[in-house]
């Protein structure tokens, strides 16, 4: 694919700044609106400002863990390689926001009390849902940098990364199970979206398996 | 003439019939216009709207209840809670409704299309005194007081609210059941027409809920019609609902149209759709979770700028002296 010079420019100089200001946006959103709440004023939050905020924070970590996931798609089917440059970043956003998800609810609902959390993580399947998955992205975020993966090697690195696939849906199943009726969609639509980027790779997979024998015959 | 109306029942089997929005819209403008005139050949000639009847015993239109929102003379009562009454627009705004949507900013948005006033409540089953009853002949309007109740919702919040109604027993005295009625089956208005969440099939509608008749009985449990010195706005129940103080939020039923004394234990909304999460009693009890979530606390609704305060939650949700000995020997953990 031929690619514009806006595109190489945007690519080279803009794509990461614009990136880190748009995973950004929705904690600076969520930081004004609690500083208006304290303020007493009216906020999209509503009456229910706490579980609004546990809401926001899980729904924006598991969205941006979509986008982590659709990157490669996208650079697979556009053919534009420097999109994969921000694929880290957007990885550690979902950290980000997933970790914020987690201390907004031992804080505000647990009274930061590790105890009661642990309790909550035993007896409750989408806790302990929710919690693995978290803890997954814990060896995700840490090997994210450069140097890490010098570290490591890339066929090292890519195993302990292929654990986005599992943790996604540890993350998407923590989601659909907080539905109180399968009328309320969005866990719903997240669900469906993480199947068809996981179906997609299923495919890519299978056809990969397919063409190889009929390249070596060539 | 008598005018005689049938209502609520059949509105399901009517979808073939429903009326383009702007002409049903002034239709009921109609029907407002009529009702004031006591036109009654305007509305004679509504056959979706009326339909005559057999024995009832309402006088006509049954209209001559309080509208949503008009003020009410309440004596006051000795229920009252320490911190004082949520304030009222986190009453009118945050509200579980499912008939006008899931969310709980939908009903305050959707409940304007209901119709409450005519109003009728069918009574039957186990009675000596079936038939359909104007709200004014179930709720002595003279006797009304304001009860000031801890509100606790399933889903682990809380508001205090100045309720205005009658006790339920007051109520169920008029209805003379018969000494075989156990229970009281309660089932809210629905009609898809002026109910946009009812559309969807989220629960199995008309919304039903019930309660031994012990629990009926008990002094605190309300037949409430206002709240906030006020007729019940929409969507909050208008223009009459139970208030059982002592159990989740959802064990009220609002906006009743029937009642129905029965034998056997009714089946109940949510018991109905997920039975493992929401049981008959929904007794308020922080000993006992909910299977997703805690119950020994809850956030307090109405805070500064929406921001939530936690409080315990008490056993029988502060109620227990008056109610505790109605479920003396049962396993509550079992009988949630």
């Amino acid at each position: 694919m031929a690619h514009s010079a806006f595109l190489r420019t945007f690519g080279k100089h803009w794509m990461k700044p614009v990136t880190l200001a748009l995973l950004l946006a929705p904690f600076l959103y969520l930081a004004v609106l609690w500083i208006m709440m304290l303020n007493n004023l009216p906020t999209p939050m509503g009456w229910d400002a706490v579980k609004w905020t546990h809401h926001y924070l899980g729904d924006t970590a598991i969205r941006i863990l979509l986008v982590t996931l659709a990157v490669t798609p996208v650079r697979d089917i556009t053919g534009w390689a420097p999109i994969a440059l921000i694929r880290r970043r957007i990885g550690l956003a979902a950290f980000f926001y997933a970790l914020l998800h987690m201390l907004a609810y031992l804080g505000l609902d647990r009274g930061w009390s590790l105890v009661k959390l642990w309790e909550d993580v035993v007896i409750r399947t989408y806790i302990t849902l929710g919690m693995i998955a978290l803890v997954l992205m814990v060896p995700l975020a840490v090997t994210s940098t450069n140097g890490m993966i010098r570290r490591l090697g890339r066929k090292a690195w890519d195993r302990i990364h292929w654990l986005i696939y599992p943790l996604a849906i540890f993350a998407v199943a923590h989601n659909m199970l907080m539905q109180k009726t399968l009328w309320q969609t969005e866990p719903t639509v997240h669900a469906a979206i993480l199947a068809v980027l996981l179906g997609w790779r299923v495919v890519r997979w299978g056809l990969g398996k397919l063409k190889r024998p009929a390249e070596v015959a060539a | 003439m008598e005018l005689k109306f049938r209502r609520n029942t059949d509105y399901q089997d009517l979808s073939t019939e429903i009326t383009p929005e702007k002409i049903f819209i002034d239709r009921r403008k109609l029907m407002a216009a009529g009702g004031m005139l006591g036109a009654g050949s305007i509305l004679g000639a509504l056959p979706a709207c009326s339909e005559p009847q057999g024995a009832i015993n309402a006088p006509a239109g049954a209209s001559d209840h309080p509208k949503p929102g008009a003020k009410l003379v309440a004596a006051k009562s000795a229920f009252a809670v320490a911190e004082g009454p949520t304030v009222e627009d986190a009453f009118a705004g945050y509200c579980n409704y499912y008939e006008f949507g899931t969310d709980k900013s939908d009903p305050a948005r959707n409940a304007f299309l209901m119709t409450t006033s005519p109003w009728q409540v069918k009574v039957e089953g186990e009675t000596d005194a079936p038939g359909n009853y104007a709200i004014t002949d179930l709720v002595d309007y003279k006797k009304l007081e304001e009860r000031v109740y801890r509100h606790r919702c399933v889903e682990a919040w809380s508001m205090v609210i100045p309720w205005i109604g009658v006790p339920l027993n007051s109520v169920i005295a008029k209805l003379k059941p018969k000494a075989t009625a156990k229970y009281i089956q309660f089932e809210t208005y629905h009609n898809v027409k002026e109910m946009i969440g009812a559309r969807a099939p989220v629960l199995k509608w008309p919304y039903t809920e019930g309660l031994r008749m012990d629990e009926a009985m008990n002094d605190l449990t309300l037949m409430a019609v206002g709240a906030y010195g006020k007729a019940l706005q929409k969507q909050n129940g208008a223009p009459l609902r139970t208030v059982i103080p002592w159990k989740y939020g959802f064990k009220a039923t609002k906006s009743i149209v029937k009642i129905r004394f029965v034998t056997a234990e009714p089946k109940t909304a949510w018991k109905t759709s997920n039975g493992n999460e929401y049981g008959f009693y929904s007794n308020v009890n922080p000993k006992v979770d909910h299977p997703r979530w805690s119950q020994a606390s809850e956030r307090v609704i109405g805070g500064k700028g929406g921001f939530n305060e936690r409080r315990n939650t008490d056993m029988f949700n502060g109620y227990e002296k008056q109610v505790a000995a109605m479920y003396a020997g049962m396993d509550l953990a079992k009988n949630y």
